[in-house]
């Protein structure tokens, strides 16, 4: 592995972590890379030394962890490196779906409405969810790595986020069960 | 790993120069100091060879004014309205936060900012008992080395919020220490354990404490210790097991016509919950299955016989609420109970069997008790703060924790914003951006809250502020981008600045809760801890310390990466160095701090080199220890 020679703050995520600028992910270089990195730059290896290295240290520290959050979560990574290739997802400003997404929204919301109470009906909404996400992340990874189709790998990520914000949802209300 | 390394001969610290750190645990109950000393983390005890101090002040207006620890709780039962224990359960708080207030043997008044306590020398806020006990504990560590403290590590649990943490460390300030790190109990109780024990995987550290329950769940690998979740319950611990116990005995010593605890007087409270705790503890021994209590009060002798199931059955929805917790810490880790390799049980309250079995149940297998659960998380502390304070000359450990309690800001319709989410790791800092929602609008008010609910009023309000002078415009064109910043002790940071005009704010979140900058400096001036200590001679000691911290520090900065330097610019270095090695002998502290300065400011682009060295070195695997 070659490691970059001098990096700033405003590096990439990827660059941070030297890892390649892509949505498929190598979960354990990531997290080897994060505790190599916080064992150079935490604000406790820096307890007793000048004020500019404890300042450093801080920034750097912060910086490391925010790229770690942002890479180790596939929909924010998602969404990231859709920036980075110049296609920002927007999801505030720019809702629309296609029209087949949003009709499995509704059932599933449905769903979610008659399993009020019921564990097991909860679960298997949870278990089908979880499917879903799993293929739209397949799919975000063949748009992006593969077919370097970025808009289409952003409609996969916008996607995503809605399967996200519903599984919320699901597990609240199975929280809410099982104490 | 190397577990605590011994320094070989010659590599170790010249003796005068090894800095003296402790580790505090600032209990509910006890507190405790404990040091690193040939290697060993040991607690330290007192003249007469106890480790525990009683978190228990008793004030007296006489001699001294105040007695501290095993002499304060001797005198409780007399005195209860002058003897302050469970303060812990104050820190940070406001009289209408407290759990039970009414219940506490002594009168806690409804200050402003945070509650205090009525003592015969008048109003004492928490910060200022909890104080007494942290000098203590700094008196019996400087006792024992005969030499002045560097600083110190102190636990919190990690339940604790900005506002407790805060408080903690305004005492610790009030006490005259140094704090190297707040660190949360139950980490520190792995660093002790894993260490100890050379772990490695993923453990839970079940913390029942006389007045605070935390539950962490740590990944330990290659030195590095992970939480990967936290939750807990700050005002849930061993002195509920006391009262539900109490409640439980006057239903039994007077059946329907039992008092209820409110209605006794101060004095027959302590005396019933002292008698509670006697009676807890007794049941707590192996194979007793059955403990009386025996208390006079007013009203009559409570006289009754309480079994052990009768006590698991009474304290039953504290335990359960335990579990709840451990059950969410779980899943925010988003693993399975069968993933824990151990789990870890600190806190006095942990001696319970029923606690005991509780856990084992929801584990599926009998917890370790190993390590003295009374000292684990002192033992934890010191060896931290060995480790920051530089001494270790090992192997380091890396702690990586995360905050608590989600933090957030307050939006249209009492609703909170969410911006940094609880278990995320520290630091780090969020940010978010907000608009104006009226034409012409020139300031926004700002209200930072912290805890997991969906409503203001459900959680925590620990700072409101206003960002005023923004320039006209229309509804909704501002963009206000409010930064939350937590640093390595969990502590709170807010920024805010208008992106168009660059207007901005800043505040330490502390003025707006719990005691202001201008009350903590009365009590310093107000404190025995700088009574007698003239102010200048003081500045020039503290001038000269950080003084000599800066020169140590630039030279270890050299000795490691001296080979970034240009010749001039170690030239440059070296002269200022050589500058504040001169001024240091002098009387002048403004002098001193001058020059001192100027070293700092000629080496801070050798520091971002330095800095860079090290992320580079670490991408490329190497494991240089550059500090």
């Amino acid at each position: 592995m070659s490691a970059p020679q001098s990096l700033s703050l405003q590096a990439s995520d990827f660059e941070l972590f030297d890892l390649p600028e892509q949505f498929q992910l190598d979960a354990t270089a990531l997290t080897q890379r994060w505790k190599a990195l916080q064992a150079q730059t935490h604000p406790d290896k820096y307890v007793a030394a000048d004020a500019a290295s404890k300042r450093l240290a801080m920034q750097w520290s912060v910086r490391v962890n925010e790229a770690y959050q942002r890479l180790r979560q596939p929909i924010t990574r998602g969404a990231y490196l859709a920036t980075l290739l110049g296609h920002p997802v927007n999801a505030e400003d720019n809702t629309a779906m296609p029209a087949a997404f949003l009709m499995q929204q509704m059932e599933w919301r449905e769903a979610l409405d008659e399993a009020q109470g019921d564990v097991n009906g909860l679960t298997q909404l949870a278990d089908d969810t979880n499917a879903a996400k799993k293929t739209y992340l397949q799919l975000a990874e063949l748009a992006f790595d593969t077919d370097k189709d970025i808009p289409r790998a952003v409609g996969a990520i916008r996607a995503l986020m809605f399967i996200e914000r519903f599984l919320k949802d699901v597990n609240q209300q199975l929280d809410a069960l099982t104490p | 790993m190397a577990l605590l390394q011994i320094s070989e001969p010659g590599q170790s610290p010249d003796p005068h120069q090894r800095r003296i750190a402790v580790g505090i645990d600032l209990g509910t109950t006890h507190s405790l100091v404990a040091s690193v000393r040939n290697g060993i983390a040991e607690c330290l005890p007192d003249t007469v060879g106890r480790v525990i101090l009683p978190s228990v002040v008793r004030y007296t207006g006489e001699g001294s004014g105040r007695q501290i620890g095993f002499d304060a709780l001797t005198g409780q039962a007399a005195d209860p309205a002058n003897t302050i224990s469970s303060v812990k359960r104050l820190m940070g708080r406001v009289r209408s936060d407290v759990h039970d207030v009414d219940n506490l043997p002594y009168t806690v008044l409804d200050t402003p900012g945070m509650a205090s306590i009525d003592t015969c020398l008048g109003p004492k806020t928490p910060v200022e008992v909890s104080a007494e006990l942290l000098a203590t504990l700094r008196f019996r560590a400087e006792d024992s080395f005969d030499d002045d403290l560097f600083g110190a590590v102190i636990t919190v649990p990690a339940y604790f919020d900005d506002a407790q943490r805060q408080a903690t460390k305004d005492a610790a300030q009030l006490a005259g220490i140094n704090v190297l790190r707040l660190i949360n109990e139950p980490t520190a109780a792995a660093i002790a354990y894993g260490l100890d024990q050379a772990s490695e995987g993923v453990f839970a550290v079940y913390d029942l404490g006389g007045g605070t329950f935390d539950i962490s769940i740590l990944r330990l690998s290659e030195g590095v210790f992970e939480v990967l979740a936290t939750g807990g319950d700050s005002a849930l611990g061993g002195d509920d097991y006391d009262r539900a116990l109490a409640h439980l005995a006057l239903q039994k010593a007077f059946a329907d016509k039992a008092p209820v605890p409110e209605s006794l007087s101060g004095e027959d409270k302590a005396n019933l919950y002292a008698a509670a705790r006697r009676c807890k503890e007794a049941l707590s021994a192996d194979g007793t299955h059955e403990a009386t209590i025996s208390c006079p009060l007013d009203v009559g002798d409570c006289q009754a016989t309480i079994t052990r199931s009768a006590f698991a059955v009474a304290t039953d929805h504290l335990t359960q609420r335990t579990l709840q917790a451990v059950r969410r810490a779980l899943r925010d880790a988003g693993l399975e109970k069968s993933d824990i390799e151990g789990v870890v049980m600190v806190g006095g309250s942990t001696r319970m069997p029923v606690v005991r079995d509780a856990v084992a149940n929801l584990f599926g297998q009998d917890p370790l008790t190993n390590l003295n659960p009374d000292e684990v998380v002192a033992l934890g502390a010191a060896i931290q703060a060995n480790q920051l304070a530089g001494n270790n000359t090992g192997d380091a450990l890396l702690l990586l924790d995360v905050i608590p309690l989600s933090l957030g800001i307050e939006t249209m319709g009492g609703l909170v914003e969410r911006i940094v989410p609880r278990n995320s790791t520290i630091p780090t800092a969020r940010a978010q951006d907000f608009t104006t929602f009226k034409d012409g609008q020139t300031a926004l008010a700002l209200h930072v809250v912290q805890g997991e609910r969906d409503l203001v009023t459900d959680c925590r309000s620990l700072a409101r502020f206003e960002l005023r002078g923004i320039p006209p415009m229309a509804a909704g064109v501002a963009r206000i981008r409010v930064s939350l910043t937590v640093d390595a002790d969990g502590m709170l940071q807010v920024d805010a600045v208008e992106t168009n005009s660059g207007v901005q704010a800043h505040i330490d979140v502390k003025p707006s809760y719990g005691l202001s900058d201008d009350q903590i400096a009365d009590m310093l001036r107000d404190s025995y801890a700088t009574a007698e200590a003239d102010i200048k001679a003081r500045a020039v000691v503290e001038a000269r310390v950080d003084a000599e911290r800066m020169i140590l520090a630039t030279q270890s900065a050299l000795n490691a990466d001296g080979d970034l330097l240009s010749d001039a610019d170690r030239a440059t270095i070296d002269t200022h160095m050589a500058a504040v090695e001169a001024a240091k002998t002098s009387d002048d502290a403004a002098h001193i701090e001058a020059v001192t300065k100027a070293l700092a400011t000629v080496t801070e682009p050798f520091a971002a080199a330095r800095m860079n060295r090290g992320i580079t070195q670490a991408l490329a695997g190497k494991n240089l220890n550059a500090v």
